[in-house]
């Protein structure tokens, strides 16, 4: 019968439902319930926090699930607009990059924790005795936690665009807005899209941390699974945190499920490779939903809306810096430009200083300094440890093709779950058998971000190309001179990007990990993160800036002196 | 602008272009440019690399405004890119997200074209140019020459009255680039298009001979309009022709000849002089094969091109060097052998590198000057950079790389510096003084 109906003309038949309908339709419609009802409890005054304690059943948990879902997805959409207006800015004005890319650098390096105790503070201000104050600080830590390595991810794509495609566009005669939604969006797609995963997988781990913070006297707990895991240790209810893991694991699968999966295999047709790929990204989801004919039907409209807006003839403020024109900058205006810029970074610099100088003299400098370098070596030593653990794993791994397609989702699984919801168990441990908390403490910072090594290794050692490892055995080279001038050197830029990723969460996890708690007892380890944890609770702020300031000055040093010059040595000699 | 029978297209009036150098002052790529083009005529811009082909097409085409001179088009001075001029890519530009109908459509749709009648010009032109079939398929899934048949189609939908191609065949094998040339010829000489002149840029003599109705030779560094030679024969032509061939013959010797008629030759080279990289291989290659039968020490470049199967710009770097190590003449379209060429092709390898090393030093005035200031610096190291500012100062950053590139690879051949690119530094190092 499908054979006998037209393709083109066949518009009546494609508005009727088909089966894939039926499963879709529900399916979209339950999201839009679920979401409108998240969104009116988040307009419920304040006092409905404080009143109403989050409640232990685990028959509560699917709608706390929900709620922190929520606020990641909200997270997320901030993050692209400002991702898409912020690299724009950085791309296309010569200027704007001067200044707004090392900000950028800076703003990845702050511990995302560090910004909740600010942002606490101006939002409730913002939103006075509405629960929406709350909810926005929430969802600005994660959005603090998503946004920046986006945001670099895409102004990166802008620069490299094809001179080609850009000399298309400008023949085509296509605006600044018009070039902006035809080329240079869809072209940054792909490392876009990539970026997102990364940060939503980084993200449950801040949601779980923001939904239950105590900034001085203002003591917020929102409902949600962070909010849970919280009254769950408070109430040192180990059968609630066993419910909170396992809903977070589904939760996190789901996500996968219904936004990521659908989202890559879309996204390759972006891809600026010339072949088709050998293993194009399937998922089930979009194959539903391209197959569902009133679900195509539905998205229409929308997806003309976004069309029709595209092809708007605006002229954005900066014209098109890419056609070849020799445009000559005036040598006067960007002397302006660097004195203002620099007058406005001393400014800034002597506020904060006066600040901090009001309550804090040079011996708490030093001693901030001293447990810096305390948590300089626990994360050190773990990622060393880590490493040793998991390169030779991950290698073993990477090079059996049958067992990396098992473990690799595995891994980003582990590396997405948020291990905070692990540490009540360490706590427990630690207090039932009297354990140093310095020494015991500290693999939590690792604990759920040396994944990201060992889905790094396992990814660079399948990409190792086949050649290399048969020109090793057919010259006999084996054992310790096989990973020193083999394989090693092979995998060095994947493993040093995986370190780097986990380098970084190891200084922002150890602000939730340096201090825990079990009901009453408190556990508290020797460290900076244990400073930012102990002042954030007090609300002493100006001893919160220099905790912060000391620990991005750490990460933006370790960074610059360690892994920066690792990375650019790898990428350009062992490739 | 009525002339006594075309009427004219385009004019390119003294048209110049060059780029800001902090030292020197301007840095010139093309200089004192005219041409015209006229109803009904098919135009190619022949010209090795460095030649500013592509920036004189990129200027006809609006996308770089020149630093001389103007462009008239229909008559008015053209800003931007005009209407009615559409460009055939040689990488094809493609947009990888869209598909084959999607991308012939994308041009229509920036000129605000309905959707209806978008779509049945888009289907109109991908049926015209043999695309039927693949509306559906997006660029990653085609061939390079169906890409390129998707590059016309989009080109042509637009309704252009001018069709400017930068060297549209180069990216495809030989076969797939033949049954594009025709394809397009036979559309442009059964009317079917449009289009009322089309500018082709090419490097290939052969393929300016087969296509074009005029050709402008441009000469490099800066690039100037050095000869126009029109090309007589009807569509279809036979590239075995005799006269085809006298003309293919004809466009070498005047492209090889230049260099005579401009001074002295081989005295020309100095410190800055851009040189392309030519593997040492391939120069060693091409002695070995020109010592011997059928050349016997003597070649028609033209015949040698063609059964070596290089192209202009592979064979003529090449030719080139050899003439200024003194290895080889190149005139009037022929290569010779000298006594040192012959000497180099029956010689075992340190031989040969001895010889080669003492050609260079003569020879190559960047060369000499790398290995005396390294003979002069006491411990006989000095860093890249040193030498790049030097270059900088006549040349493009590029073409300043280029060089140096070329030049280390020359001067590691030879063992008279070794380099390290690690720490970008020549020295003296496991080099016998």
């Amino acid at each position: 019968m499908r054979m006998m109906i037209p393709v083109i003309h066949g518009s009546a038949r494609r508005l009727m439902p088909n089966r894939w309908d039926f499963v879709a339709f529900p399916l979209i419609l339950c999201i839009i319930v679920l979401g409108s009802t998240g969104f009116r409890e988040t307009l419920a005054p304040l006092t409905t926090l404080q009143t109403q304690t989050i409640s232990l059943d685990p028959a509560a948990l699917p709608g706390y699930a929900l709620r922190t879902t929520l606020r990641m997805l909200a997270a997320m959409l901030a993050s692209l607009v400002f991702s898409l207006a912020y690299g724009t800015l950085a791309a296309k004005s010569r200027r704007a990059e001067k200044v707004l890319v090392p900000i950028l650098d800076i703003l990845q390096s702050v511990p995302v924790l560090g910004y909740i105790s600010f942002t606490v503070t101006f939002f409730i201000a913002l939103f006075p005795g509405r629960v929406l104050g709350a909810e926005c600080a929430a969802i600005f830590a994660i959005f603090t936690s998503q946004a920046w390595n986006m945001t670099f991810s895409f102004y990166q794509s802008m620069r490299t665009i094809p001179r080609d495609l850009n000399e298309v566009s400008s023949s085509f005669h296509l605006s600044a807005w018009q070039r902006f939604w035809k080329l240079e969006v869809p072209f940054s797609l792909p490392g876009l899209i990539w970026n997102m995963m990364m940060s939503m997988s980084g993200g449950w781990f801040f949601v779980v941390a923001s939904e239950a913070i105590t900034v001085g006297n203002k003591n917020i707990v929102l409902p949600g699974i962070g909010g849970y895991l919280a009254q769950a240790i408070a109430a040192r209810d180990l059968g609630a945190v066993g419910w909170v893991i396992l809903t977070m694991t589904l939760v996190i699968l789901l996500y996968d499920q219904f936004l990521f999966r659908p989202l890559v295999a879309w996204a390759d047709k972006f891809r600026m490779e010339d072949t088709a790929s050998q293993a194009a990204p399937q998922s089930w989801l979009l194959d539903l939903i391209r197959r569902a004919r009133l679900i195509q039907w539905l998205l229409r409209p929308p997806g003309q809306l976004v069309l029709w807006l595209a092809k708007l003839p605006l002229r954005l403020p900066f014209g098109h810096a890419a056609a070849g024109s020799v445009r000559k900058p005036s040598r006067g205006g960007d002397l302006l430009w660097n004195v203002l810029v620099l007058l406005a970074t001393v400014f800034f610099l002597w506020r904060v200083v006066s600040f901090v100088g009001q309550e804090v003299g040079l011996s708490e400098v030093m001693h901030v300094f001293g447990m810096g370098l305390a948590t300089l070596v626990r994360v050190l030593v773990l990622i060393a440890l880590a490493s040793l653990v998991w390169v030779p794993l991950g290698v073993m791994i990477g090079l059996r093709p049958h067992l990396a397609q098992r473990i690799q989702p595995l891994a980003q699984f582990l590396a997405a779950f948020p291990t905070n919801l692990l540490f009540p168990i360490f706590v427990v441990g630690i207090v039932y058998f009297h354990a140093n908390p310095d020494i015991w403490l500290s693999p939590l910072i690792v604990l759920g971000t040396q994944w990201y090594i060992l889905f790094n290794v396992i990814a660079g050692a399948s990409a190792f190309p086949n050649d290399f490892r048969e020109a090793a055995t057919n010259f006999r080279i084996r054992g310790w001179q096989w990973w020193r001038k083999v394989i090693l050197p092979g995998i060095m830029p994947y493993y040093i990007t995986g370190a780097i990723t986990a380098s970084g969460g190891a200084w922002n996890a150890s602000i939730v990990s340096e201090l825990v708690s079990w009901g009453n007892t408190r556990i508290e380890a020797y460290g900076l993160g244990a400073y930012i944890a102990r002042t954030t609770a007090a609300g002493d702020f100006p001893k919160i800036i220099l905790g912060i300031a000391v620990m991005s000055l750490f990460v933006v040093l370790f960074n610059r002196l360690l892994w920066r010059p690792m990375y650019a040595y790898a990428e350009s000699k062992l490739n | 602008m009525q002339s006594t029978s075309q009427q004219q297209i385009l004019a390119v009036n003294d048209v110049g272009c060059g780029f800001d150098k902090a030292q020197q002052g301007e840095l010139k790529v093309l200089d004192g440019v005219n041409l015209t083009l006229k109803e009904g005529e098919i135009v190619g811009l022949l010209g090795r690399s460095g030649s500013g082909k592509s920036t004189l097409l990129r200027i006809i085409a609006g996308l770089i405004k020149p630093t001389e001179g103007h462009v008239e088009y229909c008559g008015k001075p053209l800003s931007g890119p005009a209407e009615g001029v559409a460009m055939v890519f040689q990488t094809f530009a493609l947009f990888p997200w869209l598909t084959v109908l999607e991308n012939v459509e994308a041009g229509l749709e920036a000129l605000g074209v309905a959707a209806k009648e978008r779509r049945e010009r888009a289907l109109s032109a991908i049926d015209l140019i043999g695309l039927d079939g693949f509306e559906n398929a997006y660029p990653r899934e085609l061939s390079g020459g169906m890409r390129q048949r998707v590059g016309f189609a989009r080109a042509l939908v637009v309704n252009p009255t001018l069709l400017l191609m930068d060297e549209p065949f180069s990216a495809l094998d030989v076969l797939t680039a033949e049954t594009l040339r025709t394809d397009m010829l036979d559309l442009w000489n059964a009317g079917s298009m449009p289009i009322k002149s089309v500018l082709i840029v090419t490097h290939n003599i052969e393929e300016a001979v087969f296509m074009c109705d005029r050709i402008l030779l441009l000469s490099s560094n800066p690039g100037r309009v050095g000869a126009e030679i029109v090309v007589p024969f009807p569509h279809p032509r036979n590239r075995l022709a005799p006269a085809f061939r006298q003309l293919v013959d004809d466009i070498y010797a005047k492209m090889t000849a230049r260099k005579q008629t401009a001074g002295a030759p081989r005295s020309e080279l100095h410190i800055g002089s851009w040189m392309p990289a030519v593997s040492t291989n391939l120069l060693a290659g091409l002695i070995e094969t020109l010592a011997v039968a059928p050349y016997h020490g003597r070649a028609d470049l033209p015949e040698l091109a063609s059964s070596l199967r290089l192209e202009v710009d592979d064979l003529f770097p090449v030719a080139e060097f050899l003439q200024h190590l003194g290895f080889a003449e190149v005139s009037e379209g022929d290569i010779a052998l000298t006594m040192p060429g012959r000497l180099f092709a029956e010689e075992g390898t340190q031989a040969r590198k001895l010889r080669f090393a003492e050609m260079l030093l003569r020879a190559i005035p960047l060369a000499n000057h790398i290995r005396t200031v390294l003979n002069e610096r006491p411990g006989q190291r000095a860093p890249l950079d040193r030498f790049k500012q030097e270059l900088e100062d006549f040349l493009s950053d590029q073409a300043a790389e280029e060089t140096l590139s070329a030049v280390i690879d020359w001067g590691r051949y030879a063992e008279i510096f070794s380099y390290n690119d690690q720490s970008e530094m020549f020295s003296l190092e496991d080099v016998e003084a």
